[in-house]
């Protein structure tokens, strides 16, 4: 877990060279969630104190009065309606790429069938693709399908996975002993049967580790939503706070800090409830945050 | 569980060999009867494959192949989604490319990005995790507060807590202030804009700090036992041992790095609003394309655009493959040659 100098050489008490260690890590950890907390601080300041008192991170006269505002969002259309349509992208987005990449990560990590090399190949291939490439030939085909202004040009896409989540998973797979396999091949089970009662309860980590990182890119998405959604009510949260935030058109900065803060809440929670899983899968995949 | 991250730097365990060899063995059937039962055994085996396979199959051919064949097609063409007359122009896109300077503008801000983004963002993060690879009280702490940055940098609401950290009344401005700093206008500035667009990419350093943690715990303690006795100093133990077996990590995140350094699009849309101000130095390649293909709808010429970026890219990945034979150390092949 650590070098063993480091564990070794550990004498009892403090010491001065941990008092300094500790005071240096807290600083630089601080200035690194600095913007965080100052978001947070600010979405509670009453709108003349946010640039006023602006390096502040306590409110001097602390206000829900932002949040309510910022609720009531614009056009007539509030914040609710944005977050519904976030969680219905990023969660039946989430739903579809992590049950698409499960059954082909189980595909290419286990089945032997002609063709298996070349298709992972190119599977790996696009874990390298800008997908500026894809965006322009997609929204003009979605155009003439004429899915403008829906979420299936959002969804229909995810059917197909994600290779970075069927390489995680396929490595969760790899570490399976094949003899679990074969015993229930022998008690009468198919490939799916296979699939279902043993792989899937043995890479249940896994697939936990790509649900919360596909949730972060779903929800965080702001690309797809942006050219493909024109109608306010169809607005995500990130394309609603891009419009509610414009520079041309802001009076009221705390409520925009106030729906930012609770755009990010829900990243927060999943954060704090299933940080194991995220770092172990980090750790195992090298999935990088993108 | 899974393969270290050594093992799979080399690429070791993607299907291994000798499944490939078993698989390739002919078949070899005693009668006319057995051979068909075997081709069916054969066609049996890949329906099955291709039915879990199917729906990745499905995405990569629908979302994948075939929209990026149609935009090397459309990259020819002068595609407006506005106008109804399509027509074939030839090389003229990548004519017009040449000459927009606009486009190249844009080429140099994504340059100016992508080179100091990448190296300081691995930096800190091969910094960070040297630091907190310890067994100390609150390290796992500490971590989570480094890693927290980047799972909420790439979104909208933190890109526009940055413009407003830099604007000219905001915290930034106001605490160099308060030190007797001249303040500037940071994002109406050209010369300072792209630093704070590379400042928030820099910020998100946590998960290439995370995968270093990871890499870090890998390298066998006997090793720096093994230098200690020898009477090697701390910087040389770094310099001889960390860093070498580091060094299929610093591979791999810098190519990660690099791919999302040509791409990067949120940050700079928000911050410049859209515009890629001031005098386009923020006027990253994905904001242009969007601007090329969902602003003006020229989309032969987007795609034309999204074309060159993914040659650059596949040269620039191609080059860091090429090199990395001269400085990533594989301990696999050091067994070899033993």
């Amino acid at each position: 877990m650590s070098l063993s100098s480091s564990v070794a050489h550990r004498r009892p008490g403090l010491q001065p060279r941990d008092v300094a260690y500790h005071v240096c890590v807290i600083a630089f950890g601080f200035v690194m969630v600095y913007p965080l907390l100052w978001m947070v601080a600010s979405s509670f300041k009453p709108a003349d104190e946010v640039f006023a008192n602006v390096t502040s991170l306590i409110p001097r006269r602390p206000t829900l009065d932002n949040y309510v505002q910022g609720w009531a969002g614009f056009g007539g259309i509030s914040f609710a309606t944005f977050f519904r349509n976030s969680l219905l992208y990023a969660g039946v987005g989430t739903l579809l790429v992590v049950c698409s990449s499960a059954l082909s990560a189980y595909g290419f990590a286990r089945l032997r069938f002609s063709g298996r090399r070349f298709w992972f190949v190119m599977m790996l291939l696009t874990l390298m693709l800008p997908i500026q490439v894809q965006v322009i030939p997609e929204y003009i085909v979605f155009s003439k399908l004429g899915l403008l202004n829906t979420f299936w040009p959002l969804l229909l896409p995810r059917i197909g996975g994600q290779a970075f989540f069927i390489f995680l998973i396929m490595q969760f797979i790899r570490g399976i002993p094949r003899e679990l396999d074969d015993a229930a091949a022998i008690d009468g089970c198919g490939q799916f049967g296979i699939f279902w009662r043993i792989i899937v309860p043995l890479i249940s980590p896994a697939l936990m580790t790509a649900a919360i990182f596909s949730f972060y890119f779903t929800w965080g998405d702001f690309l797809h939503p942006l050219i493909y959604l024109n109608d306010p009510r169809l607005y995500t949260i990130s394309v609603a706070l891009r419009t509610y935030s414009d520079p041309a058109g802001v009076s009221n900065w705390g409520a925009i800090f106030a729906m930012a803060t609770l755009a990010l809440v829900p990243v927060f929670v999943v954060f704090l409830f299933f940080q194991r899983y995220l770092i172990q899968g980090i750790s195992t995949s090298g999935l990088a945050g993108r | 569980m899974g393969r270290t991250p050594r093992q799979w730097a080399t690429g070791s365990g993607v299907g291994t060999a000798k499944a490939e060899i078993e698989y390739a063995l002919p078949v070899q059937p005693r009668s006319a009867q057995a051979a068909a039962a075997a081709r069916r055994r054969a066609w049996r085996r890949n329906l099955t494959g291709y039915l879990f396979i199917g729906p990745w199959l499905f995405g990569f051919l629908a979302f994948t192949l075939v929209p990026i064949s149609a935009s090397a097609v459309l990259a020819f063409t002068n595609f407006n989604v506005l106008s109804p007359n399509l027509s074939w122009i030839g090389l003229n896109n990548f004519a017009t490319l040449l000459a927009d300077q606009r486009y190249w503008r844009a080429v140099r801000a994504t340059l100016l990005f992508a080179f100091a983004a990448v190296p300081l963002k691995l930096l800190f993060a091969l910094g960070l995790a040297m630091l907190l690879n310890n067994a100390r009280r609150g390290v796992y702490a500490y971590r989570a507060a480094y890693y927290a940055p980047s799972i909420v940098g790439a979104s909208v609401a933190v890109a526009v807590v940055w413009r407003e950290m830099f604007g000219k009344q905001g915290p930034i401005n106001a605490m160099l202030g308060s030190l007797g700093i001249t303040t500037t206008a940071w994002l109406g500035d050209p010369a300072t804009a792209p630093w704070t667009v590379i400042l928030l990419a820099v910020w998100e350093f946590g998960s290439p700090m995370l995968i270093f943690l990871a890499g870090l715990r890998q390298i066998p303690t006997e090793f720096y036992e093994a230098a200690a006795i020898d009477g090697a100093d701390r910087l040389r133990r770094f310099g001889a041992i960390t860093i070498p077996m580091l060094t299929p990590l610093i591979f791999f995140n810098l190519v990660l790095q690099m791919i999302f350094g040509f791409t990067v699009f949120t940050s700079a849309f928000i911050i410049s609003s859209g515009s890629g101000a001031p005098l386009d130095s923020v006027l990253l390649y994905s904001l242009y394309l969007y601007q090329k293909g969902f602003k003006d709808f020229q989309m032969g010429y987007a795609a034309a655009m999204a074309w060159a970026l993914l040659l650059v890219v596949a040269a620039c990945t191609a080059l860091i493959f090429r090199s990395s034979s001269h400085w990533v150390y594989y301990e696999a092949d050091a067994e070899d040659r033993r």
